[in-house]
């Protein structure tokens, strides 16, 4: 994976005399001091992260907390006080005027909260407006305005005006305006903070499923963290002016750093954010199928259990024998590979614990948890599904 | 022991006059190129509008009331009009009218760059402000003096007099309505990498365009006025014929000359309010 976007130690403060003020917050005075003795405002305090190449990065963090500050020095709307934004591994902070456009025309694009329109263009030429500042002929601008249009869904729409549509609509707008310059990195500010919670959830998904196909490098904001955990591929959590965490949404809510992160995972649905993977552990117990039914027995009675998978020498599942099944089999003198029985579930671990609750509390047998090539990954309980829920 | 003693005499008015003296010999270039600027402007926008035939132009005051507000406006726009003909000052109401026109396009292309300017610049706003303030305080008239001290009498310092007085509100209201243009509009054309110039002419010159149809409405309204007031200096046309109908005392001519003002300012306004509601977009 390569590295689209690095910022080191960005910091940035609001004021008349930021280079000054940066010196005491360097030399650890708080924020609100500085706010009192010197009037500015420091927006983002020595932040640093990365983004990989096709990704999903959510900034999320409570209003006031810095995050549209941290994204608006991504497109430099924002100057910097301090600190390094490589992107593909160039400094734009270094940049010239003219390089800052041309990195503007072609790299990045903005999506925003209230959606930024022209509302004395029509939904068309609003769409065109990066290609044509870009000076991109104007057939070729239409055509690519109207192909983007097209990918969000507003076929039809392109001689209204802006305020003709609802505020989903609107942001659609936004977005195939973002798209229609084809950027690689795509900025969006509380894209769908302005949005009702059906609608927001729609955009939601179909930013997903946008996504899947186009494989952008996205930065994304959001105070709502059930919006971060379902979008991330990784998210940072920011308070006051500083990212307290970053990491995949189930590192997060695994091992959350402190108190203020606990108390705000809290109230997000794990359900939607845990998966297989998260909850499965790995069996102390497995037989293979040449140790034989006796093997198996003892294996089961040591741990307590009343069945036990088996798997071949590749670690591969065959099956699963139970307790009753052998014990009758070693009677019988039959073989291990003569009882394996296959009613039980398999799933991937990729696949939501909120997939799996309904399962694992109607099945009898653990849920095995295998790769693609159906090895043994692990295996989920009753109680480890419903355990992590808490 | 009550009049104010004569030792106090100030003569400021001759160094006043010694300054513009001295202006006239060392920057009198300047002052006939302005000068002459404006006349050919003036003599031009005075020959386009006396030979239009008169039925022509009632014609399309009907039309453009119609197009800007609705027929019966239309109509009796041009009712009134001709109504002036018949009062004999149509030709006068022309000159009137170009003079009125000619101001109002120096002033606008004065006022929206400077508008622009001020909207742009805290430092220049800072320092337009008090002038702006000032100048709309002023009695009209006052105007006249710096006109007449640079331009002696004649039409020309009428439309520099013109000008002066009636630039400040679409200065004004060019700033406004730049300065309202929302943020976050100007940001999304800044982050698709749009020099100034193209924000400038794309999104907010656009965004602000009917706030400066108000201002440019008012400044129009407050031409008329002014034009009527330089007659004193020498513009022809109405007012010179209620100045004169005013010192002969001749009541039926001062009222012919007066309504014909009234109905021409009515039209003027209604006709350039319906363009500039045409021009706002839904919020
Ligand atoms: N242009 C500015 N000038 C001065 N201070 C600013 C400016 N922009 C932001 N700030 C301050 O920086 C701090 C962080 O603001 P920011 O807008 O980044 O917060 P946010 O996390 O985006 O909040 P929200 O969720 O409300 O959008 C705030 O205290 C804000 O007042
Ligand atoms: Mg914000």
């Amino acid at each position: 994976m390569t590295v689209k976007i690095k910022v080191e130690n960005l910091s940035k403060i609001f004021g008349k005399n930021p280079k000054n003020v940066l010196e005491k917050l360097e030399h650890g005075v708080s924020k609100e001091k500085i706010l009192q003795e010197t009037g500015h405002t420091v927006g983002v305090n020595n932040v640093s992260f990365e983004v990989e190449e096709g990704k999903i990065f959510v900034i999320m963090g409570l209003s006031g907390s810095g995050k549209s500050t941290l994204i608006r020095c991504l497109n430099l709307l924002n100057k910097p006080t301090q600190g390094k934004i490589l992107i593909d591994g160039e400094d734009i902070v270094e940049y010239d005027k003219q390089k800052l456009k041309e990195f503007r025309q072609k790299k990045v694009a903005m999506v925003f909260q209230h959606f930024g329109l022209l509302t004395h263009r029509t939904v068309l030429d609003n769409v065109v407006y990066g290609l044509e500042i870009r000076g991109i002929s104007p057939e070729e601008r239409y055509r690519i305005a109207r192909e983007n249009l097209a990918i969000v869904g507003l076929r039809g729409w392109e001689d209204h005006y802006p305020n003709e549509l609802s505020g989903g609509m609107q942001q659609r707008v936004g977005l195939a305006r973002a798209l229609a310059n084809n950027p690689d990195i795509l900025l969006m500010d509380e894209p769908f903070s302005a949005l009702d919670p059906l609608i927001k959830r729609e955009m939601q998904q179909e930013l997903l499923d946008l996504q899947a196909r186009l494989k952008k490098t996205i930065v994304f904001i959001t105070h709502d963290i059930n919006e971060a955990f379902k979008l991330g591929d990784r998210v940072a959590i920011m308070k006051d002016s500083v990212i307290e965490q970053v990491g995949t949404p189930e590192e997060i809510l695994a091992t959350p750093k402190n108190e203020y992160i606990k108390k705000f995972v809290k109230d997000i649905d794990r359900s939607k954010v845990l998966q297989a993977k998260n909850v499965m552990f790995k069996p102390s117990t497995v037989v293979s199928v040449k140790d034989g039914v006796k093997i198996a027995i003892n294996e089961m009675e040591q741990s307590g259990l009343s069945s036990v998978f088996v798997v071949d020498k590749e670690r591969r599942l065959l099956g699963l024998v139970t307790i009753d099944d052998a014990i009758k089999a070693l009677k019988e003198n039959k073989r291990l590979a003569d009882i394996i029985q296959e009613n039980y579930f398999t799933t991937g671990p990729e696949t939501y614990v909120q997939e799996l609750i309904p399962i694992a509390t109607k099945n009898k047998y653990p849920i095995a948890v295998v790769d693609e090539d159906k090895r043994l990954l692990g295996i989920i309980v009753r109680v480890s599904v419903l355990s992590s829920l808490v | 022991m009550s009049s104010f003693p004569d030792i106090f005499r100030f003569n400021l008015g001759q160094y006043v006059d010694q300054f513009v003296k001295w202006l006239m010999t060392d920057y009198g270039e300047v002052f006939d190129a302005i000068a002459s600027g404006i006349l050919s402007l003036l003599v031009s926008t005075e020959k386009i509008l006396l030979w239009l035939p008169w039925w022509l132009v009632l014609l399309g005051i009907l039309l453009l009331g119609w197009k800007a507000i609705n027929i019966k406006a239309g109509i009796v726009f041009s009712l009134s009009l001709f109504l002036v003909g018949t009062f004999g000052f149509w030709d006068l109401m022309m000159m009137t009218l170009a003079i009125v026109l000619a101001s109002v396009i120096i002033s606008l292309v004065i006022g929206i760059p400077l508008g622009v300017l001020t909207a742009y610049s805290d430092r220049f706003n800072a320092v337009m402000r008090p002038i702006l303030d000032a100048m709309q305080t002023m009695p009209s008239f006052v105007y006249l003096i710096p006109a007449l001290m640079l331009f002696g009498m004649g039409k020309v310092p009428a439309v520099f007099a013109t000008i002066i007085y009636a630039t400040p509100p679409v200065i004004r209201l060019t700033d406004l309505g730049i300065r309202k243009v929302p943020k976050e509009m100007v940001e999304a054309s800044i982050s698709f990498g749009s020099s100034n110039w193209q924000t400038l002419l794309k999104v907010q010159l656009p965004q602000a365009l009917p706030t400066i149809m108000t201002g440019i409405n008012q400044t129009t309204m407050m031409a008329l006025s002014m034009v009527v007031v330089a007659s004193m200096i020498g513009a022809r046309g109405l007012g010179l014929e209620v100045l004169r109908a005013i010192q002969r005392i001749d009541i039926a001519k001062g009222f012919e000359a007066g309504i014909s003002i009234v109905f021409l300012a009515i039209i003027i306004d209604r006709v350039s309010q319906g363009i500039a509601e045409r021009f706002k977009y839904p919020e």
